[in-house]
């Protein structure tokens, strides 16, 4: 794994708003703010310039409901300014209704049930069938507690914990990138959950070559 | 809470003031307060049945209102829960004792593959006090779990539970399992879970989909009642 090669916007702004890249390709790529860094980085190691990213707000993924209509929007908005569009989104959690969306709107969107799952690689996660681990990646890891901590309500009732996590036994941090002080931080992350913790290094897993299929649409 | 709030001595408000202030602190999940004002009522010769309804369900009711119209988030379901669970601890055994009514028996798990308990436990414990018994088999069961316990237990309903898009599925395959026995139409089945809805509970075959745990308990005590009015006419 190597460093970003790119600026990306802040997290929070990825969080709560999205992130726009719109610069004239034929491309469009919709997809999770939480997956705009990785995106961003395989844009600019391969030259995809054709290729747009516009991200809506990574905090959806607490509200998978809304998921599904906040694709449906972005899809209709963009249909007539781009020659293809992808979604870059696993089920994540809308029980096959993102995928019913994209196939009435005759667009492709990631295999996989989430995103642990494709930066894993589909094949090797499905294989694992790890019912008792909890995963984190990296933006999830730099955003615990606007993710987990904070919308479980752990830090006002921290007695909460055990009903949350108490049939978990270890988190897993599924690395993309090769980062010792964010190795750090999901490991404080399992710490504070009371899990086992180990480190995957996953790099950007099947979302590489989802993309490159995709570059040459 | 205010100070003159949290000044209050629930044992010298008369019941008319104390079951509200119970609601009350059913809905800000103050489980000494609860257990408090359960005991005061026994102490008053309330029946137990009457303090689980009035008391406890009726405050949950309210809980589980708020939390469907986006008022209450889980956090909070969780720590009122907890608080009439610690309430619900007092009265179980007075219960029995006292012969409250029963409305049914439930067989409930989370399916095979799923650790996740929150929602199926919520249930139970709204189940137990609208008067069901509830036999809980946990997480992670495997069909066999659910075929044993439905053998073993002879249940009016089994309710299944699924947090994942990728363990709802199973839930079908339960059902089918029960069709291939031939004993699929001697339970009421009533699924439910975040990713349901509606139309999945149908396409697998449930007798319903409940979107939380006060539909679950109108949804038993509704079919229950069909199926007490089909056998008196059958």
């Amino acid at each position: 794994m190597c460093p970003l090669t790119t600026a990306t916007p802040d997290d929070t702004q990825l969080r709560d708003e999205g992130f726009d890249t719109a610069s004239g390709g034929r491309i469009l790529l919709i997809a999770c703010g939480a997956l705009a860094r990785e995106i961003l980085d395989l844009k600019a190691r391969n030259g995809w310039d054709h290729m747009d990213l516009r991200c809506l707000p990574a905090i959806l993924h607490n509200h998978p409901e809304k998921i599904t209509p906040a694709v449906r929007e972005a899809v209709a908005k963009a249909e007539s300014d781009y020659a293809r569009i992808f979604v870059v989104y696993g089920d994540c959690g809308t029980g096959g209704q993102l995928e019913t969306a994209c196939a009435e709107m005759g667009v492709e969107m990631v295999p996989g049930p989430h995103c642990y799952s494709f930066f894993e690689g589909n094949a090797e996660f499905a294989a694992r069938d790890e019912i008792t681990a909890f995963y984190l990646t990296d933006f999830l890891g730099r955003q615990f507690d606007a993710f987990v901590w904070k919308p479980l309500g752990l830090d006002r009732h921290p007695e909460l914990l055990e009903m949350y996590f108490g049939h978990y036994e270890k988190l897993v941090y599924l690395a993309q990138t090769d980062d010792p002080d964010l190795t750090e931080t999901a490991r404080a992350c399992a710490d504070r959950l009371g899990l086992a913790f180990e480190r995957r290094a996953t790099g950007y897993g099947d979302l590489g070559a989802t993309l490159k299929s995709w570059a040459r649409a | 809470m205010s100070d003159e709030e949290d000044d209050l001595i629930l044992s010298e408000l008369p019941d008319e003031e104390l079951v509200p202030q119970m609601h009350d602190d059913l809905y800000d999940g103050l489980k000494e307060e609860i257990e408090e004002g359960v005991n005061i009522l026994l102490e008053r010769g309330w029946e137990p049945y009457r303090i689980l309804t009035e008391a406890l369900v009726a405050g949950m009711t309210i809980v589980g209102r708020d939390f469907r119209d986006g008022i209450l988030f889980v956090p909070e379901v969780l720590l009122a829960a907890n608080a009439m669970k610690a309430g619900m601890a007092i009265l179980k055994p007075l219960l029995a004792e006292t012969g409250a009514p029963k409305m049914g028996k439930m067989v409930i798990g989370t399916v095979k593959g799923d650790i996740h308990d929150i929602g199926k436990n919520l249930v139970s414990m709204m189940m137990e006090g609208a008067g069901f018994e509830v036999v809980d088999l946990g997480i992670n069961n495997p069909v066999e779990e659910y075929l044993e316990a439905l053998e073993r237990e002879q249940p009016d309903i089994l309710g299944m539970s699924a947090l994942l898009t990728t363990t709802m599925p199973y839930m079908k395959v339960v059902i089918d399992t029960m069709k291939e026995q031939g004993i699929r139409d001697d339970y009421i089945v009533l699924v439910g879970g975040a990713p349901l809805n509606e139309e999945f509970g149908q396409a697998i075959g449930a007798d319903g989909y409940c979107r939380d745990a006060a539909v679950a308990v109108d949804m038993a005590k509704e079919f229950i009642q069909r199926r007490h009015n089909q056998r008196a006419v059958g």
